[in-house]
């Protein structure tokens, strides 16, 4: 890995959206704009198939749109907090911590195994706690490689 | 208490690790060792055979089709979907060791969740309600099925090729006898039943020999989509009625859209059996003799009445009324023709067009059988030509046999759709049909003629105007290829408006 699943540039401690999918364009656009996903639209259909299977969402506030995609070019994290809550679908109410996950079509297992060792922490209360009372964008990235990368 | 799990999910990116994590912790808070096998992108690690052997119990956290299941039978089993073992990985823990200790009765699947790995064909079955739509498990359902058929397609496919291009076309003619060219051919068997070889031999040689072995594949064909369908939907003891169905579908002349409805009646009686409680001393009877005579009973029972009937009826119908048009605009006998070809593929509709043709052909309309025969090639080689345009738009699976259907289409070798249509039905035939009317339409308005019953391309030579020929096939492509591609990046881009067939409901929280 050249570089890093997460910049501070992929973190929006502020997101306003009034649905899962305004949610989504707005990360993904963080994405596109990082030369990480080549194809806005592609990419989000891509992502709304994988949510149609079944909502992503799930108990603690938390939202998990996700795809694996010909228009991701490397493995990337791109993370959100809603003071207001966006709806992904979860029983117990809105989405207040949400994480765009994108994997490239082709990903080799050493892409994938960033992503996995990530998906692990997410169901972590100390990994969420600690995302939700970052002061900054720096310190979203900080706390994400400190605890996935080990770093 | 020693515990294994599995964890998968549509993706494989996040939602299989979660709940791989969630049971991970809570197997260890409760005091119990666990292991997970993640069936996610990274790749599986496969849980080593001595620690399946050792545990206790098996947890299945899955919305997909646990990989290899078959390495946990007979262990007491819990199945989820993954979510719940995300929100509640406690709970999956403690339902795992309350199966322990029921593990004696082998199929309490009608109680509740524990049922022992053997039977239980996959997490999908005994707890998907809560988990996937109607529609979504209806995919599912029928996907399995078109898996298992694929391969049939494609053996039974390429061997009939083969033997074309080996023996000459009249191959099949100089078996199931018929005129080709010309020459009349007496049969050398009856049907793939009861043959005997030395006929084979002496009529067609080798060639022909091969030519019966890829028909009696293809006679597996549907009822191998059943049985399969019915299995997905309701696990090995649902095999016997799915294949008996989808046997009686073939000989009933109901073709695979009949074994389609044939798999999802076998697996829905065997559900609705599945519920029945009965006393302890009957329990291991069941999935062994009682349901499956039940069932095959009750599905052969409907699918020959119900099904079986009416279609003879509609076969004499059509027949009759295909004859009543002779004079009709020929263009429109053609897109006619052409979308019956598309319409199921070797079954009652198909045949009916197909044998209109055979009987226009024996009074010396020669360009009735070219427009049939071109219009039953456009629709394989449509869906090969959309698996390589779109590649995203399609299941491996479905991939695998876009590359046996170009072979099969040039051969005139419809069947090689089959996977295509079964899986997505609603979005396939009317495409190909679309493609096959066009192409069919402009074969009788172009007046190319053929002296062949069969062939596709190999006959060629037998075409009169082919240059003419080769150009409706290509229009009838086009127009079909176009037509998947688009119903089918419809159903992806749809996300905002829910049809009922393609998006899964949402109750969460399961």
């Amino acid at each position: 890995m050249t570089t890093s699943i997460i910049t501070p540039d992929l973190v929006d401690l502020s997101l306003e959206a009034d649905s899962r999918q305004a949610a989504t364009r707005q990360l993904a656009q963080r994405l596109v704009s990082q030369g990480r996903v080549t194809d806005l639209d592609g990419f989000l259909a891509d992502v709304t198939a994988r949510e149609q299977q079944m909502p992503t969402g799930i108990e603690g506030g938390i939202g998990i749109p996700h795809a694996r995609s010909a228009f991701v070019t490397e493995p990337t994290l791109a993370f959100a907090r809603s003071t207001a809550g966006v709806d992904f679908g979860a029983a117990d109410g809105p989405a207040h911590l949400i994480f765009l996950i994108a994997a490239p079509e082709g990903g080799g297992s050493a892409h994938m195994t960033i992503l996995a060792a990530l998906a692990r922490r997410l169901v972590h209360a100390s990994f969420r706690e600690a995302l939700a009372a970052a002061p900054d964008a720096q310190a979203v990235v900080d706390v994400v490689t400190k605890e996935v990368l080990g770093q | 208490m020693k515990l294994v799990a599995v964890t998968s999910c549509p993706t494989g990116i996040a939602h299989t690790y979660m709940a791989a994590e969630s049971i991970e912790q809570a197997a260890k808070a409760a005091g119990h060792t666990i292991t997970v096998e993640t069936q996610g992108a990274a790749g599986a690690d496969p849980i080593p055979a001595d620690v399946i052997a050792a545990a206790d119990a098996v947890i299945f956290a899955a919305d997909v089709e646990v990989r290899d299941r078959e390495r946990f039978a007979g262990k007491p089993l819990v199945v989820a979907p993954v979510k719940r073992a995300i929100n509640d990985g406690p709970g999956l823990v403690a339902e795992a060791v309350q199966a322990v200790s029921e593990a004696p009765a082998p199929l309490t699947a009608a109680a509740g969740r524990p049922v022992s790995a053997g039977s239980a064909a996959a997490g999908l079955v005994t707890k998907v309600d809560q988990n996937a739509g109607f529609g979504t498990r209806l995919r599912q359902w029928l996907m399995t099925g078109v898996s298992y058929m694929i391969p049939f397609v494609a053996a039974g496919g390429i061997l009939i090729a083969i033997s074309f291009i080996w023996g000459g076309p009249q191959v099949a003619t100089k078996v199931f006898g018929g005129t080709f060219h010309g020459h009349t051919y007496p049969a050398a068997v009856t049907g793939i039943e009861g043959f005997t070889v030395a006929p084979v031999l002496h009529a067609a040689g080798y060639a022909g020999l091969l030519f019966l072995i890829g028909k009696v594949a293809f006679f597996m064909l549907v009822p191998v989509l059943a049985g399969f369908i019915a299995f997905a939907m309701a696990d090995r003891m649902a095999l016997v009625p799915g294949f008996v169905a989808g046997l009686i579908a073939t000989a009933t002349g109901a073709g695979f859209l009949g074994g389609l409805i044939g798999g999802l009646l076998a697996g829905a009686i065997v559900m609705a059996l599945k519920r029945i409680k009965v006393p302890r001393a009957m329990a291991g009877i069941m999935p062994v003799v009682v349901i499956p005579l039940l069932s095959a009973a009750v599905a052969g029972v409907i699918m020959a009445v119900a099904v079986g009937r009416p279609i003879a009826a509609a076969t004499t119908g059509m027949t009759n009324w295909l004859h009543g048009l002779s004079g009709t605009n020929a263009a429109v006998l053609g897109l006619l023709l052409g979308a019956m070809m598309a319409f199921d593929m070797g079954g009652p509709v198909n045949k009916t067009a197909y044998t209109f043709a055979l009987a226009s052909l024996a009074s010396g309309d020669t360009k009735i059988m070219a427009a049939v025969m071109a219009a039953g090639m456009t629709p394989p080689i449509a869906c090969a030509l959309a698996t390589v345009v779109r590649r995203q738009l399609f299941t491996p699976a479905e991939r695998t046999a876009g590359e046996a259907a170009w072979l099969l289409g040039l051969s005139f070798i419809t069947e090689g759709a089959i996977p295509f249509a079964a899986g997505d039905p609603l979005r396939v035939i009317p495409s190909l049909m679309a493609g096959s009317a066009a192409t069919g339409a402009l074969s009788l308005t172009f007046g190319a003629t053929s002296l062949a019953p069969h062939g596709g391309i190999w006959v060629i030579g037998l075409i009169g105007k082919p240059g003419l020929y080769v150009i409706a096939i290509a229009a009838g492509i086009v127009v079909s290829a176009a037509c998947l591609l688009a119903l089918k990046s419809l159903r992806h881009a749809a996300a905002e408006a829910p049809s009922p067939v393609s998006v899964a409901r949402v109750p969460v929280g399961a």
